[in-house]
């Protein structure tokens, strides 16, 4: 483990990804304790520019609301759907993946064509359609999500499994008696992690991403402001106000990036072998 | 050859059945009478039209003749039709597609070659301040939400400098024909294309760089190296093509996020697209147009992934020796 932190804070992407990612959380907790403006409430004067009021930073939107307090709570919302969904993905993923790699034969080949279908379907398409019938709601946008990104964590998980499955170690669990699950469970999946948690880091950034998408078009959840949705809101009028669509997408821009980043450099920590050979 | 284009092709006409067949349960996911839910919200469920609906489907018959009479409907490129735009939703999406396939192939044109072109030119500088540059800017665009691209060139390209058209298609009421059409049709073309490609032209890049730089360690190369070719040579013919195999891979398993991407893209720029079909039906809730346009999404992304299978096949150095 403290290797790990060490290789980790080695990375330069690694440790510019940290610093973000802690800051969004951070705002995400502690943010709206600290500036208790509701995003909702009307504050100033509509269309109000950035910089002009210390109280409202970043200006109002066409309906004179808080852009800042809008980012601010914003970054719950961005930050808990693709936690959230991701961590659905993971839970879907994986026992699909590690079933198929252990028992293999006809159960490989059924679960593997059930993946490669949902991979097949365009995944956007299905999020829309997806939100849309079961109505914009967080939990509508977390399910759709997280069923249009678990197929690759499964296909990865496979992989991992169908290589460590012959493993002498795997073998020696299987002579002493021990059932499948306990070997899935205690043998195998530890070993297939890491590379997991890399995918897990790029899953939550394009959850985001998705997310910001299906806000913008409309599909947010009412009750919740969103970075997409603000950047939507302002997109009518982004002729006379172009900070109601700049500020919200800086946002999602550099929560992505973090992500991204910690994603290179937990492959660099976790893959060290790899990351030396990709240089 | 032959025979694994029949193969694939049939592998492709069976998902794009599932995938009907998915459609048939999603509408039923909904809450309410499927018959009120396909007429769409808010006012449009007039009785006629629900009568008409439940008459067409056989919604008051048992599930699974329901399910076959809707899949023979689709199969006979019946996909019903749209109360909303007064339009059968076949009708509706044949007129837009020829827009949808016109943006996603240039978007796709124009990443596919910059991609390439930066990522080589990366992998060839490595370790050098370009490389950096080109590396950083890639991760930048990669964290992009497309939405937000398109406004942004909208405030710069539009808005601030004035050098292209906002949205739209062609300039209304202007009547060109010829070539002064082509290039009203090409200026209006090139903000949405370049939004568009410039997610995937970042992921190509640094795909291509990173698979450069993995094949140029391999023996091969040090072969051809040893027998004195040039470093043109082989960076071309040896290290290049070996490369864009991932790549090629990677555009098959893209086409859906290009999809979905013009979805995105059409809205902002009003481009008449399927996208935008899809998006208007959206704010109608108009769910038989929706999930027809969804139908054609997949189907294209079939074709391309199809399309992308006989590439490598082509491209791939090793299958060539094979047949």
């Amino acid at each position: 483990m403290k290797q790990f932190w060490k290789s980790m804070l080695r990375s330069p992407s690694g440790v510019i990804g940290l610093v973000i990612l802690l800051l969004a959380i951070s705002i995400a907790l502690f943010g709206p304790l600290l500036f208790p403006n509701s995003p909702w409430r009307m504050v100033q004067r509509p269309f109000l520019p950035p910089f002009t009021l210390s109280t409202v930073p970043l200006g109002t939107d066409a309906l004179g609301r808080d852009v800042f307090a809008g980012m601010i709570f914003g970054a719950r919302v961005s930050l808990l759907v693709g936690l959230v969904s991701t961590l659905v993905a993971l839970v879907v993923g994986i026992p699909i993946g590690a079933m198929a790699g252990y028992f293999g034969g006809k159960v490989d080949d059924a679960l593997m064509r059930f993946t490669e279908f949902f991979q097949t379907i365009p995944s956007f398409a299905l999020a829309i359609v997806l939100v849309a019938i079961l109505q914009p709601s967080i939990y509508s946008i977390v399910t759709s999500i997280a069923v249009v990104s678990w197929p690759p964590v499964a296909r990865l998980v496979r992989g991992e499994v169908l290589s460590l499955r012959t493993r002498e170690y795997v073998q020696a669990a299987v002579v002493t008696g021990q059932s499948n699950t306990w070997i899935i469970m205690r043998e195998i999946l530890p070993n297939a992690l890491s590379p997991v948690i890399v995918l897990a880091s790029l899953m939550v950034a394009t959850a985001i991403l998705l997310e910001s998408s299906l806000s913008f078009l409309g599909l947010g959840d009412p009750n919740l402001i969103s970075w997409g949705y603000m950047v939507g809101a302002g997109r009518t009028v982004i002729r006379q106000a172009w900070w109601i669509t700049v500020f919200p997408g800086v946002a999602i821009l550099i929560s992505v990036l973090g992500l991204n980043l910690i994603g290179e450099g937990l492959n660099d920590a976790l893959n060290p072998r790899l990351s030396r050979e990709g240089r | 050859m032959l025979s694994f284009v029949a193969q694939r092709v049939l592998k492709g006409v069976i998902v794009l059945l599932a995938i009907v067949v998915l459609n048939f349960f999603l509408i039923r996911l909904a809450p309410g009478d499927p018959a009120v839910v396909m007429a769409g919200e808010a006012g449009a469920s007039d009785q006629v039209f629900v009568k008409q609906l439940r008459e067409k489907f056989g919604l008051d018959k048992p599930l699974p003749e329901q399910l076959f009479i809707y899949v023979k409907g689709v199969v006979t490129l019946d996909l019903g039709f749209s109360f909303r735009q007064q339009a059968p939703v076949a009708k509706l999406i044949g007129e837009r597609l020829p827009a949808t396939l016109l943006l996603t192939l240039t978007a796709f044109a124009i990443s596919l070659m910059l991609g390439v072109l930066f990522g080589t030119f990366a992998a060839r500088f490595a370790g050098t301040f370009l490389d950096t540059a080109i590396t950083v800017f890639a991760l930048i665009f990669y964290a992009m939400p497309i939405f937000w691209v398109a406004l942004m060139g909208i405030l710069l390209f539009s808005v601030t400098m004035d050098w292209l058209p906002s949205f739209g298609y062609e300039t209304v009421g202007a009547n060109l024909t010829g070539l002064a059409h082509a290039v009203d049709v090409a200026k209006h073309l090139i903000m949405p294309a370049m939004t568009l490609g410039l997610f995937f032209m970042a992921t190509y890049t640094r795909m291509t760089r990173a698979s450069m730089l993995e094949v140029k360690r391999l023996d091969f190369v040090k072969t051809a190296r040893a027998k004195g070719l040039s470093d043109a040579v082989i960076q071309r013919r040896h290290v290049l093509r070996n490369a864009l195999l991932p790549v090629v891979t990677l555009a098959g398993v893209h086409s859906g996020t290009l999809i979905g991407g013009a979805v995105i893209t059409e809205t902002v720029f009003a481009w008449p697209g399927i996208g935008r079909l899809m998006y208007d039906a959206l704010l109608q809730r108009d769910y038989n147009l929706l999930l027809g346009v969804f139908v054609i999404c997949s189907a294209m992304v079939l074709i391309f992934n199809l399309i992308t299978d006989l590439v490598y096949r082509l491209v791939d150095p090793r299958i060539e020796f094979a047949s």
